[in-house]
């Protein structure tokens, strides 16, 4: 009996969470819908839902507007190269802060941190001023750059807590069998530390992905990538909600599909320690 | 291993993360602060570098100010509010066993995987459109009178999208909270019939207390920069400007540089208040 009614609440709660889950979902769900849909339908009243005429169109369309290919390209370069750059930067910094803390250690790690807090609009214009002087406006290497900047404090954080869950009796260990420095870092440390920097690696490139302050406004043409391609289309010309659904999806599943695998890398970086 | 030599390689690793961020702190906060104390209107080819307090003055006596002040104040507060009574509900659903639990927190994580354009497109034209948007077929389908969102209610538009992205952090992080729950003390509770409400109350909710204080701790720095989605949907019109918002039209809108700065400075020293508390609870939890 006892047993009858914990199977009648499970499926009760399974009930209401996949209620909640969807609605959440929702907005998502019918943007991929609608992506699908002529531009007719997709303002047809009533609202279709899964019957309608399924059409690729929407999707060739955009890729056929000369600046989606140039937005997606930017977009991955933007979000690629300044991860990379950050780990390039950040991983000697986590790996000393991890395995030769000193008594700074700790001051230094949280004035990195303090510096995400910075809020960007305080520093609009000397970021401007500065990018018209170097004739580096709305280039790809700015964005880069400016993307590596905010990013870096999470990057070492994340990184710094990876590496001091590697246990130091490896090390020692490994040197008791003789194994010199070199050995030391490519045989024991490296294939230790390998998960926790591609982690690493996959989370930024997400928030890289969908920063959404500077790289509006330090864009206008030339490095504009996909946040603001899809900024454009809020100035919308006829009907067009089939294309913006099209557009949006091209733009968000990649990162959908990532950040699945990296939920807890969410809550890990984006946290700063302040929950444990 | 000599430890001097040791100490002086670590010096030298960290030097680089150290410098670059130290560089990309000081120069643009100091020139920020320059130009505060500055008259400065490029576009009426005005420069004066030295008018005092004048631009914090007339920035924080501005009704525009107190408006802003306000704005950011409601829809951060609304947002706070929507996140954090959800997230903790959510967390609460989601610890309780079901099928397809994997699942379903992939469906609600996904918000906050979509990039803020994105969504603040999606609602504003596919849901909060008064002639094709999804509210008003259901309010037609209802027999009422279709409602103009952003319009009409801009800055609850405006919390209802953030909020939606948001929602999936806060349930993240209080589900690790739910589940670090000792299960023993609440079935104790349960067996000398305590009541769902108390026993949430008196045990769960003191339990969640320090996590609640963290994401909105964290929450709040976020979203006192929220940008895109003020940008794509209403512009800052229709009582939506946050102090945010309202720096970013002064410096990059109407070109008065030294008011924009002002303003600048003082959207940093109040994300500063908020950051103190986060970082103490950081470095506490750094010691352990």
């Amino acid at each position: 009996m006892a047993r009858a009614i914990t199977t009648q609440k499970k499926v009760m709660w399974t009930a209401l969470a996949w209620a909640f889950g969807l609605t959440m979902f929702f907005p998502i769900l019918w943007t991929f819908l609608t992506s699908f849909k002529t531009e007719a339908a997709a303002i047809s009243d009533p609202p279709v839902w899964f019957f309608f005429d399924w059409t690729l169109e929407n999707y060739v369309d955009v890729q056929a507007r000369s600046n989606y290919p140039k937005a997606l390209m930017n977009s991955i370069i933007i979000s690629v190269g300044s991860t990379f750059l950050g780990i390039l930067i950040a991983v000697p910094a986590a790996w000393s802060m991890a395995f030769v803390p000193g008594r700074k250690t700790k001051d230094v790690l949280l004035w990195m941190l303090s510096t995400k807090m910075l809020p960007a609009v305080g520093v609009l214009y000397p970021l401007v001023l500065l990018a018209k002087w170097l004739g580096v406006m709305d280039s790809r290497i700015l964005l880069v750059v400016v993307l590596m900047l905010i990013n870096l404090p999470i990057i070492v954080w994340m990184l710094y807590t990876y590496f001091r869950e590697i246990p130091g009796e490896i090390l020692e260990a490994a040197r008791m069998d003789g194994a010199g420095l070199k050995a030391e870092i490519l045989y024991v440390l490296t294939p230790m530390a390998l998960p926790g920097i591609a982690s690493t690696v996959l989370l930024n490139i997400i928030l890289a992905w969908n920063e959404a302050f500077w790289t509006i406004l330090l864009t206008t043409v030339n490095a504009a990538p996909l946040t603001s391609f899809i900024a454009s289309f809020s100035a919308p010309e006829g009907l067009f909600y089939a294309k913006l659904s099209a557009a949006s999806m091209m733009a968000i599943a990649p990162i959908l599909v990532m950040g699945w695998f990296s939920q807890k890398q969410l809550v890990r970086g984006l946290t700063f320690g302040a929950v444990k | 291993m000599s430890t001097a030599h040791s100490k002086s390689a670590a010096r030298l690793m960290i030097a680089p993360a150290v410098f670059v961020l130290l560089v990309w702190m000081l120069i643009p906060l100091c020139m920020t602060l320059y130009f505060s104390f500055a008259d400065y209107r490029p576009m009426r080819g005005i420069f004066e570098a030295w008018i005092g307090f004048d631009n914090y003055a007339s920035f924080v006596t501005s009704s525009s100010f107190l408006k802003s002040l306000f704005t950011t104040l409601w829809m951060v507060g609304g947002i706070l509010a929507i996140t954090i009574t959800g997230g903790v509900l959510m967390a609460l659903l989601l610890d309780r066993p079901m099928f397809g639990q994997g699942i379903v927190r992939i469906l609600v994580i996904a918000p906050f995987l979509v990039m803020p354009t994105v969504s603040a497109l999606v609602w504003k034209n596919m849901f909060f459109n008064v002639d094709n948007g999804l509210f008003s077929y259901a309010y037609k389908f209802f027999g009422a009178q279709p409602f103009d969102f952003l319009s009409q209610a801009p800055l609850f538009s405006i919390i209802m999208i953030v909020a939606w992205q948001w929602l999936p952090f806060a349930t993240l992080i209080l589900l690790t909270a739910v589940q670090s729950l000792d299960s023993e003390q609440l079935e104790a509770a349960e067996m000398d019939g305590a009541p769902a409400l108390s026993r949430f109350r008196f045990i769960i909710l003191p339990h969640l207390s320090r996590d609640i204080t963290v994401v909105i701790l964290i929450q709040t720095i976020f979203l006192l920069s929220i940008f895109a989605e003020i940008f794509v949907t209403t512009n800052g019109a229709f009582g939506t400007r946050t102090l945010t918002y309202l720096v970013y039209q002064r410096v990059l809108e109407s070109q008065n540089i030294g008011l924009g700065s002002a303003g600048g400075i003082v959207a940093v020293i109040l994300a500063n208040i908020v950051a103190i508390f986060l970082m103490r609870i950081v470095g506490k939890n750094l010691d352990n």
